[in-house]
């Protein structure tokens, strides 16, 4: 299961819609599996159907992450005409076995949480902690 | 001459968990191929067909070696190699 604040989730739906219809990407860093900081990168495809991290912003972002003892707790990005769910290339390029793999739908409004390793995709639960709750 | 060459979490299972490991060699190439030795099998998730691979990242210190001379890059003593896939899908 993917227990997130509203902050973050609101965040990445803001940037998934700021950026449609190309495809939004990035990271939210944290610690002990709990998403914290909220990363955006820029999609160095800047492409409706296909997103990459830039090589050299991925390179400071995981140097930062090293740095600061964070691992990437989310990965997140934007499906921008189908449902929320990975796609063949998410799951061929997916690298991070203990991330938890956002998708967001900017089409369908649909925020969903998968777990992608070794080509296997799982969904989970996401459970979105209120502010004040 | 050792080089300092950075490990990222999928292909730690080459590694033994290892984060780090060091490797000797005047070029990237040279560098990859005294990695496979000491850890097997690691090239081929690197490399593929004598290139790199293409949704695989590799810096010297730095900089992204393909905008430098890509497998046949120098690399010193000191040097730090960091291996990092590309995070990217569709």
């Amino acid at each position: 299961m993917l227990t997130i604040s509203r902050e973050l989730v609101d965040q990445i739906i803001a940037h998934a819609t700021a950026d449609h219809p190309d495809e939004a990407c990035g990271v939210i860093a944290g610690r002990a599996g709990v998403p914290e900081r909220f990363v955006p990168m820029e999609n160095a495809e800047r492409s409706p159907t296909f997103y990459r991290f830039d090589s050299m912003e991925q390179f400071r972002v995981w140097r930062d992450m090293d740095d600061n003892d964070e691992e990437p707790v989310v990965i997140y990005h934007s499906h921008t005409a189908t449902e929320a769910y990975p796609s063949r290339t998410d799951v061929s390029y997916a690298s991070e076995p203990f991330a938890h793999y956002v998708l967001y739908s900017t089409a369908l409004t649909q925020f969903r949480s998968f777990r992608i390793v070794d080509g296997v995709v799982e969904e989970e639960d996401v459970k979105i902690l209120e502010p004040g709750a | 001459m050792a080089i300092e060459v950075r490990i990222p979490t999928i292909l730690r299972t080459y590694t033994d968990g290892a984060k780090a490991v060091d490797a000797s060699g005047a070029t990237l190439e040279e560098l990859i191929g005294d990695l496979e030795v000491r850890h097997p099998g690691i090239k081929a998730r690197i490399v593929d067909d004598g290139k790199l691979r293409r949704f695989v990242n590799i810096y010297l210190n730095d900089e992204d070696v393909r905008f430098l001379g890509g497998l046949g890059t120098p690399i010193s003593d000191g040097d730090t190699v960091t291996v990092l896939p590309a995070v990217a899908g569709g």
